[in-house]
């Protein structure tokens, strides 16, 4: 059983992952982007990270990709990219080697260092004790960085705003 | 007085600041009359010291004087420091003495020069150089002096600079000069890496207590000896003192006859422990160069027509005589031919600037004779000066001459030979200058024209103020032996040695001792041939110039000087030129080029990786990409992380 | 067969090559951005794996920092693109080259 909800997960975050870059139109490789943080939701999910799963789907899925959307539309970038022309004729092989080598190597790591990780899968706390265990962590342990983070997201959002004012006549700041 | 001694170099310096600023107001004669007020001062000075230091007992007559500290380098420690000793006296004596002489006599002769003021200026400088040179109590005093007098050589051989030929000669001496400087300046180097000072009191008694290496002590003493070489102009740095005959004829008796030329025999024997320390070739070294020099300039004055250059090669030869002298261990006679050399060739040299003025600045001995009838006290003295140096007794030139040879046998028979028969060449060619400027037919009246004369050309008897100084050095050459007379029965007791006793204490280290070799028994003998040689000399000259019996040999290649200083002259021009050249383009284009190169190479470097700055996001993504490929290589398979 | 971590791990190395090969390959500045929070979602699946492997909650708190921080990076680089693209519309990120050297 799980090994299905495992394919079936690993196979809509590897779709979506592929439309979003072989997509011309950003809209549809939005639309892919989507599948995919639905696809590590539900990974989430059966790896027992329930709340993280829901934050996911709720801030990810539902507030960023929506920006994303938003700012397309807005800035009318919904014209396709012609994706058959490449400008710099080694930046096709070269990103594709990265790309190879990157995950190559890492999944070499993972896989040389499957001893250490043992083969039990279930071992964390069942139902609600996720979220008590996740707020323990965050209020006790965290909590300093906790705070930052709001700090953060207020910088961000002043940050934004100052960013995209229309001066009067002059250029934005 | 002792405590005094710095008044010796403190008058002329005045005379010199004095001149400087109040010259040009002075004039004609005034500014020479200081001058030569200076020098005198100087002399009366070193009088005073002199009596001094002799009612001193003799192993203590040794004075310094410090006037302050000039070096003072951690470990290089040099003073400002005067030393008086019997040396250093001897030398101020004659150089003050023979100097005031000469400053009188410079006031007739540039009588009329625009420059005269200049002229005494330079002078007075000179001897401050030549002062400072003699009683420096170190090394480095010694070679301010040194080259004070080169630099006062350069100016006054020049002084008439708007003559070519007088501007080069002058940059001629100085370069050679320079060449034994370099010597000097290691000597100097070498010395002070050695015993950590280069006072001449720790240098000599460390040669003297054998704690200086014997290779270092041969090391300075050659060292200073290619100094000597290049100041006193011998064999093969002497074709500046032949060309500085260009100056006026005070110049040449004083710096290149009396003073100058014999700083480099005054320092070998300033040095004598060194070179007795050094190893037995070193002072043979000496020996051979000096006596070689000898008989090559005495060759060449045969040939000479100029009345100047018969003196100046003269002196070379001289001079070489006073380097065997050193080389054989005779420095006492060494200093004795010094002081009788000064008094004879000064006043040849004074003389002949008498005839020059006399005929109106003709120098070709060719368009001379007869002189003795119209400038009766020149011939006379300058008579003197010849039997002098031919060595005829009881003339000065004989006793100094004879003490060298009998060293010299007791050293080398074939250095012996080589000094006999440069003494008869020296008797020749004087005979045939005096003859030739002196006797014979006149031939100023057959060539008056020639000389661009206005009307009858009759050459005339200099003023008093010249001949004064002519008389006084002529008694001087006639008795001037007597300072140092040898132990023959017919002198007696208290006359004998004057001079050897007096220096004793200084050349104690490197006099050699003859009184047991087969030479010394033989002196009386030795003297008679000596006297041999002088008569047979001028007997030839007689012969050819005056009695006309003989053919005058005078061969090209002996005027001009076997051609040595053309041949230099040549390689200067040609291979010497390319040389140089090499090491200018050397510098110009490897030298320079390295650091120009560096920075074209950083240039051309930072122009091609400016190249990788595309501005654009993608290739700057792209070399991430490879970073992070390169840095998980390196952990996962070169360290086999895991 | 149960999936283990080490499965979860090499999905989460797949998915961050094909983010890497998108951050290279698309030249609309959107499209880039949306690879990266690709790769952002890579590693918080990895994250959370270790965080099941090792029973240690560390690993989900490291999560949902990821997902604040990424968010408010989000924020930002668009209001960035809006800044950029607003004045010149239809542009590619090859044309934004001002900092050639």
């Amino acid at each position: 059983m799980e090994l299905l909800v495992f394919v079936l997960a690993s196979v809509m975050v590897l779709a979506g992952a592929i439309g979003v870059i072989a997509y011309n139109n950003p809209v549809h490789a939005a639309l892919g982007l989507v599948l995919t943080l639905f696809g590590i939701a539900v990974h989430f999910v059966s790896m027992e990270a329930h709340f993280l799963a829901a934050v996911q789907v709720i801030v990810y899925a539902g507030a960023i990709v929506v920006l994303f959307l938003f700012v397309i539309m807005l800035l009318g970038v919904d014209r396709a990219e012609d994706l058959s022309v490449e400008p710099f004729q080694i930046q096709r092989p070269l990103a594709v080697i990265v790309g190879v080598a990157i995950s190559g190597l890492v999944i070499a790591a993972v896989v040389r260092g499957r001893s250490t990780l043992g083969e039990q899968l279930k071992s964390g706390a069942p139902g609600d004790d996720n979220i008590r265990e996740l707020a323990r962590s965050l209020f006790s342990d965290n909590v300093f960085a906790f705070e930052l983070t709001s700090v953060l997201l207020i910088v961000a959002v002043v940050g934004t705003v100052v960013l995209t004012r229309r001066q009067r006549g002059g250029a934005s700041k | 007085m002792l405590e005094v001694v710095w008044l010796i170099p403190a008058f002329p310096l005045l005379g010199f600041l004095f001149i400087l600023l109040f010259g040009r107001r002075l004039g004609e004669p005034a500014a020479g009359f200081v001058a030569a007020a200076a020098v005198f001062a100087s002399f009366m000075v070193t009088v005073g010291v002199f009596f001094d230091l002799l009612s001193i007992d003799e192993h203590h007559r040794s004075h310094v004087v410090t006037l302050f500290q000039w070096v003072p380098v951690s470990s290089l420690q040099i003073d400002m420091a005067l030393l008086a000793d019997p040396l250093s006296v001897t030398m101020a004596l004659f150089v003050t003495g023979i100097g005031f002489l000469i400053h009188l006599f410079a006031i007739g002769y540039m009588h009329g020069d625009p420059k005269f003021s200049k002229f005494f200026l330079y002078l007075n400088l000179f001897v401050l150089s030549m002062l400072m040179l003699v009683l420096g109590e170190n090394l480095l005093v010694t070679f301010l002096g040194w080259e004070g007098v080169g630099a006062c050589s350069y100016f006054l051989i020049s002084f008439w600079h708007t003559r070519d030929s007088a501007s080069t000669a002058g940059k001629k001496a100085f370069v050679t000069n320079r060449i034994g400087d370099w010597g000097v300046m290691l000597a100097m180097f070498l010395g002070f890496q050695a015993v950590g000072s280069v006072s001449y009191g720790v240098l000599n008694s460390a040669a003297e207590s054998g704690s200086l290496a014997s290779s270092t002590a041969t090391g300075i003493a050659l060292l200073l000896f290619v100094g000597a070489v290049g100041k006193s102009a011998q064999f093969p740095l002497y074709l500046w003192l032949p060309d500085a005959m260009e100056g006026p004829t005070p110049v040449s008796a004083l710096i290149h006859a009396a003073t100058m030329v014999t700083a480099g025999v005054f320092l070998m024997t300033r040095m004598n422990p060194m070179l007795a320390a050094a190893a037995d070739w070193a002072p043979t070294i000496v020996a051979w160069v000096g006596a070689l020099t000898a008989l090559f300039a005495a060759t060449i004055a045969v040939a000479q027509s100029d009345i100047k250059k018969v003196l100046a090669y003269s002196t070379v030869s001289q001079l070489g005589y006073m380097f065997l002298a050193v080389g054989t261990g005779a420095f006492v006679a060494a200093i004795f031919h010094m002081v009788t050399h000064a008094f004879f060739k000064a006043l040849m040299f004074l003389g002949s600037g008498s005839v020059i003025h006399g005929m109106h600045h003709e120098q070709d001995m060719r368009r001379m004779g007869a002189l003795r009838k119209v400038m009766p006290i020149t011939a006379g003295t300058f008579i003197i000066g010849w039997l002098a140096i031919a060595g005829v007794p009881p003339f000065a030139g004989f006793w100094s001459k004879d003490e060298i040879l009998l060293f010299t046998l007791a050293r080398s028979p074939v250095l012996y030979v080589i000094g006999l028969v440069t003494a008869i060449l020296t008797a020749y060619y004087m005979t045939r200058q005096v003859i030739m400027v002196f006797f014979g037919e006149a031939k100023w009246e057959s060539q008056a024209e020639d000389n661009g004369a206005h009307g009858d050309f009759k050459p005339h008897e200099s003023p008093p103020i010249m001949l004064f100084p002519l008389v006084v050095l002529s008694v001087l050459s006639v008795f001037g032996g007597i300072i140092q007379l040898p132990s023959f029965g017919i002198i007696p007791k208290g006359l004998r040695h004057r001079l050897e006793d007096w220096l004793h204490p200084v050349v104690a280290p490197g006099e050699a001792v003859i009184s047991g070799t087969s030479a010394y028994d033989a002196k009386v003998w030795l003297a008679l041939l000596a006297i041999g040689c002088a008569v047979v000399g001028i007997a030839l000259g007689v012969l050819v110039y005056g009695r006309r019996k003989l053919r005058a040999i005078e061969p090209a290649i002996l005027a001009d000087g076997w051609r040595y200083d053309r041949s230099v002259s040549a390689f200067m021009g040609g291979p010497g030129r390319k040389m140089f050249d090499a090491i200018a383009w050397f510098d110009a284009k490897i030298v320079d080029g390295a650091v120009n190169g560096v920075a074209t190479a950083v240039r051309s470097t930072s122009g091609s990786v400016r190249r990788i700055q595309t501005g654009n996001v993608r290739s700057y993504a792209g070399v991430i990409g490879i970073g992070v490929v390169l840095i998980l290589v390196w952990f996962v398979v070169l360290r086999g992380v895991t | 067969m149960t999936p283990t971590t080490t499965w979860y791990l090499v999905l989460a190395a797949l998915l961050f090559g094909v983010g890497v090969v998108g951050l290279m390959i698309r030249r609309n500045p959107l499209v880039m951005f949306m690879c990266i929070e690709l790769m952002l979602n890579a590693v918080n699946l990895s994250f959370v794996a270790f965080a099941q492997a090792f029973t240690d909650i560390s690993g989900q708190t490291a999560v949902f920092f990821v997902m604040v921080v990424a968010a408010a990076e989000v924020v930002v680089g668009l209001g960035i693109i809006i800044a950029i693209l607003r004045r010149r519309p239809g542009t590619t990120i090859d044309d934004l080259a001002e900092l050639k050297g």
